[in-house]
């Protein structure tokens, strides 16, 4: 490596990472302004767990996550294994695109549609609607990572199970999805995190006593910001990076097995 | 088992996609017990075949039929029929007699048990039962492939490549294991393969299938002698092709053939017209130099231990192979006279 890219990568992750870091770091300031630093503190920690309305807004949080992850995960892999592993159908394409499409929509849309969408059937707002609505657009990311270990995984296996006498339904459940295992369980952490910190989506279709914890940092921040809003970020940072690592790390073990 | 096994018919199988036919009109009958190749070039729908009577492709014409069972429209789970992959397909998730026993899940845990250490004892692969399939050689997990694919006691055994992914040394001592196998256990096997020399180690017949077509079936020696066309006569080993047009007038097995170096004298294998184009083929053992016969010089002389081969030129400058005995020394450049007796030669559409 040469100065120049040494420096061009230095440059690069510091472009990424600095803020999180800086945050991080002012998140042990013992001062409570928050751009001056008035030494080390874990003081703001102390009263993040003081801090009722926060915690229930975590507590909101982690619920919604893990029902999210739970839906997108489940419907996610069964449009993979649609995708991969049927013949050719009409629709295929549409379905792809179908299935695919709300990770790029705009988010600001997603959420006014679903808004639209819940007033018009008379769905009260609550934790359920985010669920909902976490849920169809987790879907496509988990799918797009289990589609990706399906096309690996090699046919003949299948093949070779059915040729011993297995249904479909025993192929399925004693060959694909046990191979399957690993990036399934990333397509259910990568949909964790991203209900985890979703913000824009929540706000449209949250209702009173549902609001997340980047809704209710998001609200504080407004409000000015205090070194325990930098200790509640850190944690999450914590957590999404946690689950991330141990996503890829997955999906890394299995390609090379 | 009871009674006679039954016998694989297939008739008029073809599989097209689109206008390409991977395979076409293929129309066979096989023996019980019976070892059989199907042997021709990549590509040229031995694979597809094989695939058809599995189940995992369904035909676009034409029936397979087990006995007196129609397995045409059957799900490959509902087949008598097993197949030992190309790959080998082993579950990487499960142990060496999880594989094996995957198929016995109609048995009760301990004739299960019993019959995965039968298999694995039949595969000389004791012990090994408990082993994930990573940790075991090539050699290891085509044994364990074969155990797995014999596991249900199928009527027949499909095998693709069985050998392709092991090495040369290998490959032979495992060839005369999968014949023990398949006499000891007396079911039918077909197998794919691309390799002339396995095939007629292995097979009691060959099929030999060329673009999609099963051109000649029959036993090695059949295939090696009276090859149905030029394909098959190069395939099965080296041979001589000296072009020539067929003599009218004369009827029966062995015919004239008027070449451009003098009349020759074989065996015509179909029927063709008085005067039709075609080639005498003759293996290089087969050619004899002696008094009488094609006028020629030898060009040169190679020393491979058991036998010799000579490039011997014809008068207008083409080859032909000869091989003899080591102790016949005919130096380089002698005129000679080279010919072969009528029944060693085919006579073959050019």
């Amino acid at each position: 490596m040469t100065w120049v890219t040494r420096t061009a990568l230095v440059a690069g992750l510091a472009f990424l990472y600095a803020p999180i870091l800086v945050l991080i770091g002012y998140s042990f300031n013992a001062s409570p302004l928050v751009t001056v630093w008035g030494g080390f503190s874990t003081q703001w920690y102390g009263a993040l767990l003081a801090d009722a309305p926060l915690l229930a807004s975590a507590w909101v949080s982690l619920k919604v996550a893990v029902l999210t992850s739970l839906i997108a995960t489940v419907l996610g892999t069964l449009a993979a294994l649609v995708l991969e592993r049927q013949r050719r159908f009409r629709g295929r394409a549409l379905f792809t695109g179908l299935v695919l499409g709300p990770m790029v929509m705009p988010e600001v849309m997603i959420g006014l549609s679903l808004l639209l969408m819940f007033i018009g059937i008379g769905l009260d707002r609550s934790l359920l609607t985010i669920v909902i609505a976490h849920a169809t657009f987790c879907t496509g990311f988990v799918a797009v990572v289990v589609a990706a270990r399906l096309r690996g995984l090699d046919r003949s296996l299948e093949e070779a199970a059915a040729d011993l006498g297995a249904a479909p339904i025993r192929v399925l459940t004693t060959i694909t999805l046990p191979l399957l295992a690993p990036a399934v369980v990333a397509g259910a952490l990568l949909a964790f995190t991203l209900s985890l910190d979703d913000l824009v989506i929540a706000s449209f279709v949250s209702g009173p006593g549902s609001t997340t914890l980047p809704m209710r940092l998001y609200s504080r921040v407004r409000l000015g910001v205090n070194p325990e809003i930098n200790a509640a970020s850190t944690l999450l940072v914590g957590l999404v990076s946690v689950a991330v690592l141990v996503a890829s790390w997955l999906t890394a073990r299995r390609q090379k097995g | 088992m009871s009674g006679t096994p039954p016998r694989l018919s297939l008739d008029g199988l073809t599989k097209s996609y689109g206008t390409h036919r991977a395979v076409d009109a293929v129309t066979l009958d096989l023996q019980p017990g019976e070892f059989f190749c199907l042997l021709g070039p990549s590509g040229c729908g031995k694979s597809t075949l094989l695939r058809m009577i599995a189940g995992f492709e369904r035909p676009s014409a034409g029936r397979i039929q087990l006995g007196d069972q129609d397995l045409t429209g059957l799900p490959p789970h509902r087949r008598p029929v097993n197949m030992m992959f190309q790959s080998y397909a082993l579950f990487p998730h499960m142990s060496v007699a999880r594989n094996i026993g995957y198929g016995l899940r109609g048995l009760d845990k301990t004739a299960a048990t019993a019959r995965v250490s039968d298999l694995l004892r039949l595969v000389r692969l004791e012990g090994f039962g408990d082993r994930r399939p990573e940790t075991l050689s090539g050699g290891q997990r085509q044994r364990v492939a074969l155990a797995r694919a014999l596991a249900r006691e199928p009527k027949l055994l499909l095998l693709d490549e069985p050998l392709g992914a092991l090495d040369r040394g290998l490959r032979e001592e495992t060839q005369g294991e999968l014949r023990a196998v398949q006499r000891r256990l007396g079911t039918a096997f077909v197998v794919v393969t691309h390799d002339p020399e396995e095939a007629m180690m292995l097979a009691d017949r060959i099929g030999v299938m060329e673009a999609g077509r099963l051109v000649q079936v029959g036993p090695p020696s059949e295939l090696y002698r009276r090859p149905a066309n030029r394909y098959v006569a190069g395939l099965l080993g080296d041979v001589n092709l000296i072009p020539g047009r067929l003599d009218p007038g004369e009827a029966g097995g062995i015919r004239t053939v008027e070449t451009a170096y003098g009349p020759v004298r074989g065996i015509v294998a179909s029927a063709m017209a008085d005067g039709a184009p075609v080639v005498v083929a003759v293996r290089p053992e087969d050619l004899v130099i002696g008094a009488s016969g094609l006028p020629a010089t030898v060009a040169e002389t190679t020393f491979l231990g058991d036998r010799l081969r000579r490039t011997l030129r014809l008068p207008d400058g083409s080859i032909l192979r000869a091989s003899g005995r080591p102790t016949d020394d005919i130096p380089a450049g002698s005129q000679i006279h080279v010919g072969f007796a009528a029944e060693t030669a085919a006579i073959l559409p050019a």
